[in-house]
C-alpha cells in the first residue's frame, strides 16, 4: 500500500505485471474513489464552463462528455479533467484526486451568478473497468453507452452512474455510485468476471498502462508551468470559443512556437526501466528530461514521455537517456507508444 | 516468507552461502517480495573487488531501484548470465536459479559477522 494524493491505495495486488497484461489481453478494474467529482448546474452554466475550462462545452450533447483543462492565467494546467454534460443546464466533472480541494476552491473564487457548484466527492464511490472483455463484464448492468458518454444506471435499486472512458487506451467504463455501495459493486464485478479473467488492478499498473498509451498525468507530465500546447493537447484547447481564462497566453504561445514539446520515447538498446528525471541528451548536450518513464510490460523495454527541446521533439529522433551516469539510446516515437491491433 | 537456515544475511537483505571460501550471493524472498516485478540488473564484472558493505550493483523492480551491497569482501569469479535475459528468475528462485554472482572471500571473519536465519527472521518480523 501507497500513500497517493491523501488515499491509501495499493500498488499492486499480485504484481504489477500480471494486472497490466490482465488489463492489454482481458479485463481489470481499479478502485478509482480517490478521484473527485463535482456537479455544476444553474441557467448561466454553459458560458460559465467555457470561461474557466479549455474545450468547449457548446458541443457536448447531453450524455456526452470532453477531455479539458483549468488552466491559470499563464496558461499552465490546474488540472485535467473531464467534462459531462447531465442536462441541458447539469455537468459533471470527475477531476484528479491530488487536486479536488484546489479545483473547488478556485472555481468558487471564479463563480458567477446562475451557477451553483456542488463537491461530491466524498458521496462518490467509483471503479474503472478496462480491457477489451469490459463490456462483456458490464453486460448484466443494461444498456452501455457509446465511447465518451455517460448515462444512468440502476445498481442494487441506487441510481448510478456509467462512462464509457479510461486510461489504459483499452475499451472500458467508469462507475460513480454511492460511495456505501463500494465493496458490494466491487466484489460484484470481481465474481462476475471471475470465467473472463478479471483483475483487480492497482496504481503500478495504472500507471504501466497509461504511460503506454501516452497518457499525461497532471503533476508530472503537466503542470502549471507547463501549457496543454506544450503537452501536445491542443485538440482540447478552442482558442476560437471566446474568452477563458489562460486564453491570451496560449495565443502569445501559439503564435511564437512551443519551445519544448511532452514527447514519447522509447529504449532502442536494452536499459534499465526509464524514470521521471532522468535526462535527455543529443550531441553531448542536454534537451530535455523524463517526466514520466517506466518499463514497459507490453512491449519490453523503457518507455517514458518527457518534455524535449522542439528541434528535437520529431517521431524518428535519436536521443540518449542518461540513467546513473551511463548513455542509453532511445526514439523518439509517434504517440501512443502502444496501439491495439484493428 | 522463505529464510533458509543454511544460509547467512546481511543487514541489507543479501543472502551468501559460503563453501570453500566462495561464496554465492542472492537477494532474500522478503527483498524480491518487497520490489515486486523485477526487470533489470546490473551486475558486478568478474574480477572485480569490492569491500564489505560497498555498493556492487543495482536491482530494479518496474516500481523501484535498489543497490546490491557486497555482503563479504573479496574478487567476484562468477556472474549469473542468466538474469541478462530472464530477471524474474530473482522473484520465482531467490535462494536458487536467482544467484546473483560468486565471490571469493578475502576474510572469511566477514561471514561470521553477518546475521543467522533465526536473528535476520526476526529482523525481518519486527
Amino acid at each position: 500500500m501507497t500513500e497517493f494524493g491523501g488515499w491509501k491505495m495499493p500498488v499492486y495486488y499480485s504484481s504489477i505485471v500480471e494486472e497490466h497484461r490482465a488489463v492489454r489481453n482481458q479485463v481489470g478494474i481499479f478502485d478509482i474513489s480517490h478521484m473527485g467529482q463535482i456537479e455544476v448546474s444553474g441557467p448561466a452554466v454553459k458560458g460559465w464552463l467555457n470561461r474557466i475550462l479549455s474545450n468547449n462545452v457548446d458541443r457536448l450533447t447531453i450524455g456526452q462528455g470532453q477531455y479539458t483543462f483549468m488552466l491559470n492565467d499563464r496558461g499552465g494546467v490546474i488540472d485535467d479533467l473531464i467534462v459531462y454534460r447531465r442536462h441541458d443546464h447539469q455537468f459533471f466533472l470527475v477531476v484528479n484526486a491530488a487536486n479536488i480541494e484546489e479545483d473547488f476552491v478556485w472555481m468558487q473564487k471564479s463563480l458567477s451568478e446562475g451557477v451553483t457548484l456542488l463537491d461530491c466527492s466524498s458521496l462518490f464511490a467509483a471503479i474503472a473497468i478496462q480491457g477489451p472483455r469490459s463490456a462483456e463484464l458490464m453486460a448484466d448492468f443494461g444498456e452501455l453507452p457509446a465511447r465518451n458518454h455517460i448515462r444512468d444506471l440502476k445498481i442494487a435499486e441506487c441510481s448510478t452512474m456509467i462512462a464509457r472512458t479510461g486510461y489504459t487506451g483499452e475499451d472500458g467504463f467508469e462507475l460513480f455510485f454511492p460511495a456505501g455501495l463500494g465493496p458490494f459493486v466491487w466484489n460484484r464485478l470481481l465474481d462476475l468476471g471471475k470465467a473472463l479473467g478479471v483483475r483487480p488492478c492497482g496504481l503500478g499498473s495504472r500507471d504501466t498502462l497509461r504511460i503506454e498509451a501516452c497518457y499525461p498525468l497532471n503533476g508530472s507530465d503537466l503542470s502549471q508551468d507547463r501549457t496543454p500546447l506544450e503537452a501536445g493537447l491542443s485538440s482540447f484547447v478552442d482558442l476560437e470559443k471566446g474568452e477563458f481564462i489562460g486564453r491570451e497566453a496560449l495565443w502569445v504561445q501559439k503564435k511564437a512556437g512551443v519551445k519544448q514539446r511532452l514527447s514519447a520515447l522509447k529504449a532502442i538498446v536494452k536499459s534499465p526501466p526509464f524514470r521521471p528525471h532522468y535526462s535527455l541528451l543529443s550531441g553531448g548536450g542536454r534537451i530535455g528530461e523524463l517526466t514520466s518513464g517506466t518499463q514497459s510490460p507490453t512491449l519490453g523495454v523503457g518507455i517514458g514521455l518527457g518534455y524535449l527541446d522542439a528541434d528535437f521533439a520529431r517521431p524518428g529522433q535519436k536521443v540518449e537517456i542518461e540513467i546513473r551516469g551511463r548513455k542509453y539510446g532511445a526514439n523518439v516515437e509517434k504517440k501512443p507508444l502502444y496501439k491495439k491491433a484493428t | 516468507m522463505q529464510v533458509p537456515d543454511d544460509l547467512k544475511y546481511s543487514e541489507s537483505h543479501e543472502w551468501i552461502r559460503s563453501d570453500a571460501g566462495i561464496g554465492t550471493v542472492g537477494i532474500t524472498d522478503y527483498a524480491q517480495d518487497s520490489l515486486g516485478d523485477i526487470v533489470f540488473l546490473e551486475l558486478p564484472q568478474a574480477g572485480a573487488s569490492f569491500q564489505q558493505g560497498e555498493t556492487i550493483g543495482v536491482v530494479e523492480s518496474v516500481k523501484t531501484v535498489s543497490d546490491i551491497l557486497a555482503p563479504v569482501g573479496g574478487e567476484i569469479t562468477e556472474v549469473n548470465s542468466a538474469l541478462q535475459t530472464s530477471p524474474e528468475l530473482v522473484n520465482k528462485d531467490p535462494y536458487g536459479s536467482g544467484w546473483l554472482f560468486r565471490i571469493r572471500l578475502v576474510n572469511s571473519d566477514e561471514i561470521a559477522s553477518l546475521l543467522s536465519s533465526s536473528d535476520y527472521r526476526a529482523r525481518i518480523e519486527k
